[in-house]
């Protein structure tokens, strides 16, 4: 019995490690708030969104499995959750009656008792699924879901589970037991095989006494203990085979809840964020994926869903087009939007390829091999090198795990030298990435990179600028422009100094809401 | 058995009369680290008490081409997955002979009599039947062929080895049943019962798919027997009498069935088995390993890519790499002396030096891609000790002690090994105890490696070579671990971040299309 309901052909793979790069990505992304609006302040939601948003997969085919699984989620979220409360209880009870099958190295013996409350407890939960899925598959439109269901009316008929109990019973073996064996090396027992008795009429007891054999009998001294511990063990010899097939059949019965459970733990969470932003009127849609060779980009109303859940209002969403390009460069007046639409180009996609909605009214984009950040930091905490060389540190760790296909967000990077040195490394790294077959989004104020690259009129390019009104006022969308040689840090010179306000730093107040979920959660 | 066969020697020496056991482990071996390699070499093979093979050299090139035409030998694969089939199953004899001697009771401890009697027979048998199947060149293994191939034919290992396994299939075609209850067995013989695991294996079947882990309880081969499992087997003795009158017969008359050379043999041999063994690893890893030629009069030498073999052992697990260095000595040169910066690499080189003059002379192959090596007759290494600061005088007394005690026992065809032996004592006294030995090294003509801080050695004479440990040229921190024969001189530059982190055009392409 399988679950599959991440991927059509298999589980999702729990020993993967996340990406190396995950820390990066959470903090540039502010993910930890996408991910605290899934879990809704339950710790297995969080762990599961987690790992599922930043492992996301790069076939288009599994990412339309989850697409439609998620969809038929969105239209009957009572019975998803009736279904997900089936694993809880489960664990629960298990919990309750101290459940366990014995560890491997234990006595066939005692894995076989293990194994028989195990299954005792797990039979009518799988039934109470069966239920479920003959009231409701039909309503359920989505490959995943579909199979779901025709797997359990057929793997869990009534008759195989009477079966089980019945044989759950006769492993108990009242009667004792009987094997056959042969000499092996040194003239020890060996090929110990459990027999059944071959005429169910009667009991082997009276077989044994019709036999032709000589029948030769040794009773153990009553205090013999040692005598019966090996003839216990002699016992476990001829039941380790059946041990095993029990104990595997309650193992599985078990990991098949749990998969079940930690599967349905992603829907869950994408219902609840779904339903959040609903209450803030934030529209969402199921992205068109493009395969990864192709390089498409498009969007209406993408905003910046952890800004939205962080300010708990809606935000300003962008409409861009940049299908066919391989580089995006954003410049513009500081303060202007140009990191919030990074970060929202970025959380799209890794939520499309999740297999979640995006934040946006409409998206469309390539599926890429995978999300890399590379964003100015603020200070070096570690102090073991200068601010340039730990820019190229970690764009050096970028390059180590960037493959083709890529998808590299860059915010303001290599700003931390001068601007001829940071805009000759930044033309050498943006070629040779291009090169390599990496999709870039640049955010910088290194005018001399921009007018460099805009001067070769690539039709691969497209330059997008931070809209600043007549006036100076900032409308936070990005549009379409060519970076422009002024640059705006008179804007903040003026309003921070010679408008004598006293904020002399603007805390960033997403960062704020950041360090107030992630404080609940820990 | 065997007292028309002509005699074998030895696979460690040609002839008879030649010492190749030495009790004591020589005075060098720790300063060369040879310790640790023998310490590696023999750790899993203690079974053989192989370290005195180790700790005995050869002066005589004709010995030692002797045993490099044996490991040559044992190079080819085949070859040395014969002999090893054949160790396995010696240890294998061993092991079942010697529980058979702890064992109580009688049918269970003449059982395991007649498994080591199978394997053993088993054992000379494949070894008769798959030499000969093979190419050998070597002196000792061919004439060892030679005489297993005779012995292996002798009418009285022939009806051996058949009547053990007749006495085998009577007793494993037995079947028999065993009834348990509380308390209490019966044992009777089979008569046809059904499988019951297999009907239980199929009702589970459903439930049972391939990424469960497996609950098989791997119950431990036990090699005792309780007093149940012996009432059992006189039980089935009882049941079935006549397989166990033939074991019997058997266990009578073939007693002590182990021969002494072929015992001989299998220890020897370990001595090359062991080594290859152990080489094999760093040469999977690309370092190469070599023949050298060996002279008892041209001391001209030199060695290509030669590494510190123990180095290499300690540091296989992490990521460090090995730096090989080359050194040679010609015409009037005797001495090499090392210098350059700590921790550059010049102990290590000494070492090498002393590793490989010392392996050659067992015959093994060298740490190296290519050697021409003088045969030694006594290796002295001396090396600065960890300082004792309450007692610096009588340290280096004691040290010109022993470097006294080492001049007066060389001789022009010893070899010396000296690691910064005046470095806790004063620069004048140094240099001048270092000119007044340099001097009697020089006059003895003896060969050597000196690590030393004093520049003033390096060029002492002709019979002098100076070689210096190296650093990159980039940046002067990093060490490359290459001696160079060059005179003593120390470079230092800065060097470009980007290209420091990879980062230049090239090598970005060069890191994402890898």
């Amino acid at each position: 019995m399988k679950v599959f309901l991440l991927y059509p052909d298999r589980d999702f793979d729990l020993s993967r490690a996340l990406p190396p790069n995950a820390i990066d990505l959470s903090q540039d992304l502010a993910l930890d708030v996408l991910f605290a609006a899934m879990a809704q302040d339950d710790q297995f939601l969080w762990d599961v969104a987690r790992q599922v948003v930043l492992s996301g997969s790069d076939e288009l085919d599994v990412i339309l499995y989850r697409q439609e699984i998620l969809k038929d989620c969105l239209k009957h979220p009572d019975v998803v959750r009736l279904i997900y409360s089936i694993p809880i209880e489960f664990l629960e009870r298990k919990r309750k009656e101290w459940l366990w099958i014995s560890p491997r190295h234990a006595a066939p013996s005692s894995i076989v008792n293990g194994a028989q409350r195990m299954l005792e407890v797990s039979l009518d939960l799988l039934g109470r699924l069966r239920k479920i899925a003959d009231e409701h598959a039909r309503s359920f439109a989505s490959r995943g879901f579909r199979r779901f269901f025709s797997m359990i009316e057929q793997e869990l008929d009534d008759v195989y589970l009477a079966t089980v109990a019945e044989h759950i019973q006769a492993l108990r073996f009242p009667k004792g037991v009987l094997l056959s064996a042969q000499l092996g090396n040194g003239n020890e027992g060996t090929q110990y095989m459990l027999c059944k008795p071959s005429d169910p009429e009667r009991s082997w007891i009276k077989r044994v006494f019709a036999s032709k054999s000589p029948i030769y009998s040794f009773s153990l001294h009553p205090r013999d203990d040692h005598g019966a511990r090996v003839l216990g063990e002699l016992r476990d010899r001829g039941l380790a085979r059946v041990a095993n097939s029990v104990a595997q059949a309650a193992e599985h019965i078990e990991s098949f809840l749990k998969v079940l459970r930690w599967e349905l733990a992603f829907y869950i969470g994408s219902l609840n964020l779904y339903e959040q932003l609903e209450q803030l009127n934030e529209p969402v849609a199921f992205p068109q994926v493009a395969p990864a060779n192709e390089r498409r980009f498009s969007c209406t109303g993408l905003y910046d869903l952890s800004l939205a859940l962080a300010m708990k209002r809606t935000v300003v969403g962008n409409d861009v087009i940049a299908d066919g390009k391989n580089l995006v460069i954003i410049t513009g007046p500081n303060q202007g939007g140009k990191t919030t639409f990074l970060r929202s180009v970025g959380l799209a996609q890794l939520m499309m390829q999740a297999g979640m909605f995006v934040p946006a009214e409409s998206f469309s984009a390539n599926v890429c091999s995978g999300v890399f950040t590379h964003f100015k930091r603020e200070e070096d905490k570690t102090l073991r090198s200068g601010k340039f060389e730990e820019e190229l540190r970690r764009m050096s760790a970028v390059i180590d795990l960037i493959r083709s296909n890529g998808l590299v967000l860059l915010n303001e990077s290599f700003a931390s030298t001068n601007e001829r040195e940071g805009s000759e490394i930044a033309r050498e790294v943006v070629s040779a990435l291009l090169e390599s077959g990496v999709k870039i989004f640049y955010v910088t104020h290194m005018y001399e990179f921009a007018r460099r690259v805009q001067e070769q009129r690539a039709q691969n390019v497209l330059f997008l600028r931070a809209e600043r009104l007549a006036d100076g006022t900032r409308t936070f969308k990005v549009k379409e422009g060519e970076p422009v040689g002024t640059s705006y840090g008179a804007d903040l010179y003026e309003r921070i100094f010679v408008a004598g306000e006293t904020v002399s730093r603007r805390m960033n107040p997403l960062a704020q809401q950041v360090q107030a979920c992630s404080s609940t959660l820990t | 058995m065997g007292e028309a066969l002509a005699v074998f020697q030895s696979i460690l020496h040609p002839s008879e009369g030649v010492q190749h056991e030495t009790p004591r482990q020589p005075d060098f071996f720790s300063d060369l680290n040879l310790d640790q390699i023998v310490e590696a070499i023999t750790a899993s093979k203690e079974e053989y008490n192989l370290k005195p093979f180790f700790w005995t050299p050869l002066r005589d090139p004709e010995l030692v081409r002797y045993r490099q035409e044996v490991m040559q030998d044992l190079e080819d694969q085949t070859v040395m997955a014969c002999i090893k089939a054949f160790a396995e199953k010696m240890r294998t004899v061993r092991r079942y002979l010697a529980l058979a001697e702890k064992l109580d009771y009688d049918y269970h401890k003449k059982g395991w009599i007649l498994e080591a009697a199978l394997v053993y027979g088993d054992a000379v048998t494949a070894l008769a039947r798959n030499l000969a199947a093979m190419s050998l060149k070597s002196r000792g293994l061919l004439a060892f062929r030679d005489w297993v191939q005779r012995y292996a034919q002798t009418p009285e290992f022939q009806s051996f080895v058949t009547e053990a396994h007749q006495v085998k299939r009577a007793l494993s075609e037995l079947k028999y049943c065993v009834i348990i209850e509380s308390g209490k067995f019966k044992v009777k013989r089979y008569e046809g019962e059904a499988d019951y695991s297999v009907e239980i294996e199929r009702i589970f079947e459903k439930f049972r798919q391939g990424d469960v882990e497996s609950y098989l309880v791997k119950l431990p081969e036990r090699s005792g027997m309780s007093h149940i499992e012996a009432q059992i087997l006189e039980f089935v003795a009882r049941l079935y009498p006549e397989p166990f009158a033939a074991l019997e017969h058997f266990c009578a008359h073939h007693l002590h069935f182990l021969d002494e050379t072929i015992q001989a043999f299998d220890r020897e041999i370990q001595f090359y088995v062991a080594y290859l063994d152990f080489i094999a690893e760093f040469k999977r890893k690309g370092l190469p390993f070599c023949y050298p030629q060996v002279s008892t009069t041209d001391k001209a030498e030199f060695v290509r890519e030669g590494f510190d073999l123990a180095l290499a052992h300690v540091t296989h697990n992490s990521a460090k790499s090995i730096v090989p260095n080359d050194f040679s000595l010609n015409g009037p040169e005797r001495l090499i002396v090392v210098t350059g910066p700590n921790q550059g690499g010049k102990t290590t080189f000494a070492r090498m030096v002393g590793q490989v003059h010392y392996l050659a002379s067992l015959g093994c192959p060298v740490p190296g891609r290519e050697a021409r090596l003088f045969l030694c007759d006594r290796i002295f290494a001396h090396f600065e000790r960890v300082e004792d600061i309450r007692n610096l005088r009588s340290k280096l007394e004691d040290d010109l002690v022993r470097i006294h005690e080492m001049l007066s026992r060389a001789t022009p065809d010893s070899l010396f090994i000296l690691n910064e032996i005046f470095s806790s004592t004063t620069l004048q006294d140094a240099v001048f105890l270092s000119q007044e030995i340099m001097a009697r090294l020089i006059e003895l003509d003896t060969l050597g490696v000196w690590v030393t801080f004093l520049d003033e050695l390096a060029s002492f004479s002709e019979k002098t070579v100076s070689m210096v440990a190296t650093v990159d040229p980039i940046d002067p921190t990093v060490r490359t671990f290459k001696i160079v024969r060059k005179p003593a001189d120390g470079l230092a530059y800065a060097r470009s971040l980007a290209q420091k982190y990879r980062l230049t055009y090239e090598q970005i392409k060069e890191r994402i299309l890898r």
